[in-house]
């Protein structure tokens, strides 16, 4: 088990077998999300408060989900990367920091589009948005350090370690979000949460949250394959790679 | 312990000898207060309800420019690679460099806020507050944002990059200093964010040094 | 309720464009570097 720990360090045994992965976790994502937005879209009763809209929960809460989930993994490959100076580790950071943004930026948008037929606005700052808000910026700084930097290692090594500061700011920034959030409540208070979910609605949710990840797997091995390669381009076993591809 | 004191003053002298950037930064302060009831209708209860969001408006775009001037001299001249040297641990190195630099600006902007207070129309009870919590915020803005400093070291644009990584971080402070500070203006419980604000100076003062110095390490292999 | 549909709809078409352009960027850029990469062993092979 430990040997192939240390084996899935190297980059080019890394390499192969995320070739060898990526269809799967392909095939696995799409059947996932399809599963999820039939049960969602069709299977599942409309909510007696809220209509059809409340569908667009099994594109929203899986986004935010995600956003919060790759933020958190990136910060793990980051202490990682820096306490055991591990490549591949790193690599992880940069890779996936992208993702992150797009599934913040999803969450974003689809938690605006949620709000206007539910509260006849475009946007509100209420402690939920607003802290994805603030999460798509720790993201973009992210993204923006990494190409700043002109080695790609420094580069992967900074984000790692903003990656792990960021972490630790975000519980920071939901709880004072949260404070300031009750102190100007408006007159709407807005509600994300769902009183109790029956079983025909829950279950799409899950799916979905699910398929969201397994895409998420799914496209962060090919980013990873790029990084290596770009990294390593000068290296022998890239070019056994190329040439056998 | 006596080596961390030595840092500090000679960090201090020199930037003495450059007394006109401080005051230049300690001059945009005032300038963002005093430009905005220029710019709209200066009510006195739109000032005091706007007043703590302008007040930290004010102490976060000097911190952010106050900030730059940072480290920069010491790496420009080269004594930023003795300092990873030095039998002082980078840590401690980066604490006193902080600490230095928030006495040229952070406690400047406290000694400040009294006659800010005056122009906003600020009642008399509430200005201790205000002193405290910009006591207790201002250093928190300057460890955390020696981290942005330390990350964008070097790189060019770095202005732009520090702010964005910055953010983030300062929006905590921001929340938990501003709401002391409303709070005390109408007369409310404003002990709970300043303990919050406390708290966060104390997590910052016995971490940022520290990534602070990994930071550092980074942008200079 | 029928006007929320065009709501509902619009958010799984946003959410099937981003996620579908991350796809689509992530496989493009590899096979843009691969190509890179490729060419310039052939450059570096061919002594002329």
């Amino acid at each position: 088990m430990y040997r192939w720990f240390h084996q899935l360090g190297s980059p080019p045994y890394f390499y192969r077998l995320a070739r060898r992965l990526e269809p799967w976790l392909a095939i696995a994502a799409l059947l996932l999300i399809a599963w999820g937005v039939y049960g969602g879209l069709v299977k599942a009763p409309p909510d007696y408060q809220q209509g059809e809209a409340f569908r667009i929960i099994y594109v929203h809460v899986p986004s935010a989900w995600l956003s919060l989930f790759v933020y958190t993994a990136m910060a793990v490959a980051g202490a990682v990367a820096l306490v055991w100076r591990m490549k591949l580790a790193e690599v992880f950071v940069t890779a996936a920091a992208p993702l992150g943004a797009a599934f913040t930026f999803l969450a974003l948008v689809t938690g605006s589009i949620w709000g206007k037929p539910m509260w006849g606005t475009w946007w509100v700052w209420d402690a939920r948005l607003t802290s994805e808000l603030i999460l798509l910026f720790l993201y973009l700084g992210v993204i923006a350090l990494n190409a700043a930097i002109e080695d790609r290692r420094s580069a992967a090594r900074a984000c790692a370690l903003l990656a792990l500061v960021g972490v630790i700011n975000v519980p920071i920034v939901h709880y004072s979000v949260e404070w300031w959030n009750t102190l100007h409540q408006g007159p709407t208070i807005t509600r994300f949460d769902r009183p109790a979910m029956a079983p025909e609605m829950l279950w799409p949710l899950l799916w979905c949250a699910l398929g969201f990840n397994f895409l998420f797997f799914w496209l962060q091995l090919p980013r990873m394959r790029y990084e290596l390669l770009q990294r390593e381009a000068r290296s022998r076993w890239v070019a056994r790679e190329l040439g056998s591809e | 312990m006596s080596s961390m004191w030595a840092i500090v003053r000679r960090d201090l002298l020199l930037g003495l000898r450059q007394r006109g950037e401080i005051l230049q930064h300690l001059f945009f302060f005032l300038l963002v207060i005093v430009l905005f009831p220029l710019g709209t209708r200066p009510e006195p209860a739109m000032l005091l309800a706007v007043g703590p969001a302008l007040i930290w408006m004010a102490v976060l775009l000097s911190a952010m420019l106050s900030l730059q001037r940072l480290f920069r001299p010491e790496l420009e001249d080269g004594s930023l690679e003795q300092c990873l040297l030095s039998p002082l641990p980078l840590p401690l190195v980066v604490l006193s460099k902080v600490t230095a630099h928030w006495l040229a600006s952070g406690l400047i902007y406290i000694l400040a806020s009294p006659l800010i207070a005056l122009l906003l129309g600020v009642p008399g009870p509430a200005i201790p507050v205000i002193m405290a919590a910009l006591a207790l915020g201002t250093p928190t803005l300057g460890l955390v944002g020696a981290i942005g400093v330390a990350l964008t070291l070097g790189l060019p644009r770095a202005g732009l990059l520090l702010s964005l990584l910055i953010f983030p971080l300062f929006v905590p402070v921001l929340i938990f200093g501003a709401g002391a500070m409303s709070a005390a203006i109408t007369g409310l419980e404003f002990r709970g964010p300043l303990l919050m604000l406390a708290a966060m100076l104390v997590l910052s003062v016995t971490l940022a040094p520290l990534a602070t110095a990994a930071a550092l390490r980074i942008s200079l292999e | 309720m029928g006007g929320y549909a065009a709501y509902v709809w619009s958010s799984y078409g946003v959410s099937a464009g981003v996620l579908g352009l991350c796809v689509a960027t992530t496989y493009i850029r590899l096979a843009w570097l691969k190509r890179q990469l490729r060419r310039r062993e052939t450059e570096l092979d061919d002594p002329k």
